[in-house]
């Protein structure tokens, strides 16, 4: 539902799909941090003449854009909803400089090595596969150790932090391709802090609300995987 | 050199000629930090610390500040600037919505600038020719970026032109090993002379790498691809 709303800060409006991860980590920045905002329903086969304006160099969603001003590329967004609301709680970000940097790096990760794993191991198959899970899994033992380092509920500490949101945003497609794969990714003998992490990000307040439908997500990667399982297979 | 004193004790794991490594240099030189800077054998011998201390990438450049390690360039340079707050010049804007601007360039040049240019020296035939048709593409982007400012951060070097300057030795050499033009003066005046002016800016010299040098490591690099048969 599109509500159009002014906040004290101004206009925000966001582009977007629904079943995009992505999208998922602004919207949990902007829930989080209360600010309303118009939701605007990107159809990737025919982009609107908005999303084209906003986003002319990656024609990609998310975009906010906030007082008409286009802001892209969904963690580069999150970091800009902390700055320009920074004097509203939580903070997504840490004070400190190097444990923000921790906390880029981290997220880096997540988008470097943890992203393309995940994309090898629903695209892939039989050997392909395989690796991209092994390596997937030695990526998730690196982060299961980050939060055994951290002591603390969230990679942000007591609370969601940008590191959550990066991970946390796929945490959905990692259960779905679980269940589509028949493959234990995150296996809660070896990764039981990451394992619980996960449960309580999913149930946290700000995130639960802005999950796509996982019936409509599991529908959505079936058909995906059934079109790339049934191509011939090459080597 | 070993650094010490106010700025604590900062020392930099990395490989000279690297892009990566130079653009932290670079903010380290601007921000008039002293550091020790340990080259690292990469391709045959890493150090001990350098596993320790980066050990899920094991890769260079790290930052070592009070002991504590800071990987990716990138982000090394953001942590350069925020550690070092208040010292001139600023390398990030004041304003969010700026400084959401200048990361999304930085990431540009990191996730399609420089791919790009490395495909124009890995490739060959067809493939060299869309990558040069790509970097071109991506460098006119940047063209326009730039339009009517000293730099990409403003009036004096910020996180775009760090980014964009890290690689550009680099990017000119490739020109000289492919017998291709990329930083087209007419096409683009204005990066033209942004080159130009950021080689000749205060302590530019002793930290960006060697053209000589970077032309023989990257003469090296493409010679060692092995041509396959002519045709399709």
């Amino acid at each position: 539902m599109a509500v159009e709303d002014c906040e004290p800060k101004g206009q925000v409006k966001l582009l977007g799909t629904s079943q995009s991860p992505f999208v998922v980590r602004v919207r949990i920045a902007l829930a989080l941090k209360g600010i309303h905002y118009e939701y605007i329903e990107e159809n990737l086969q025919n982009k609107s003449p908005l999303m084209l304006q906003s986003n002319p160099v990656h024609k990609k969603i998310p975009v906010l854009l906030h007082n008409g001003k286009p802001v892209c590329e969904s963690m580069i967004i999150v970091q800009y909803i902390e700055e320009t609301w920074s004097s509203k709680a939580p903070n997504l970000v840490p004070k400190d400089p190097y444990d923000r940097a921790i906390a880029r790096f981290w997220v880096a990760f997540v988008d470097d090595k943890v992203g393309p794993c995940i994309r090898g191991i629903f695209m892939g198959r039989g050997d392909e596969q395989q690796k991209a899970v092994e390596e997937l899994v030695a990526n998730f033992l690196w982060l299961e150790e980050a939060l055994r380092t951290s002591g603390k509920a969230y990679f942000g500490g007591d609370e969601i932090g940008l590191v959550d949101i990066a991970l946390g945003s796929r945490s959905q497609w990692i259960k779905i391709l679980e269940k589509v794969t028949n493959i234990v990714l995150i296996e809660p003998e070896k990764m039981p802090l990451l394992r619980a992490w996960m449960e309580r990000f999913l149930e946290a307040d700000g995130v639960k609300q802005v999950l796509p439908d996982e019936a409509k997500m599991l529908e959505f990667a079936s058909a995906i995987r059934a079109r790339f399982a049934a191509a011939p297979a090459g080597n | 050199m070993e650094g010490c004193g106010e700025d604590g004790q900062v020392k930099l794991l990395g490989v000279a000629h690297s892009p990566f490594a130079v653009r932290v240099r670079i903010a380290l030189a601007l921000k008039g930090i002293h550091y020790e800077f340990i080259e690292e054998d990469i391709y045959n011998n890493k150090s001990e610390l350098l596993l320790q201390s980066n050990p899920v990438h094991k890769k260079v450049p790290v930052l070592i500040h009070n002991g504590k390690p800071i990987c990716e360039s990138m982000i090394i340079v953001q942590y350069i600037e925020e550690a070092w707050g208040s010292k001139a010049p600023f390398l990030m804007p004041k304003d969010p919505y700026d400084r959401a601007i200048a990361r999304f360039w930085a990431a540009f040049v990191d996730d399609k600038f420089t791919p790009s240019v490395w495909g124009v020296l890995m490739g060959e035939g067809e493939e060299q020719v869309k990558a040069v048709e790509e970097s071109v593409a991506n460098l006119l982007l940047l063209e326009e970026v730039l339009s009517g400012k000293a730099y990409f951060g403003g009036d004096e070097i910020g996180l775009v032109d760090i980014a964009l300057g890290g690689v550009l030795i680099g990017v000119q050499m490739i020109q000289k090993v492919t017998h291709t033009v990329l930083i087209d003066t007419q096409k683009m005046p204005l990066l033209s002379a942004w080159a130009h002016k950021f080689c000749k800016a205060n302590g530019m010299k002793e930290v960006l790498p060697d053209p000589a040098k970077l032309f023989e490591l990257l003469s090296e690099r493409r010679a060692k691809l092995t041509s396959p048969p002519a045709g399709n």
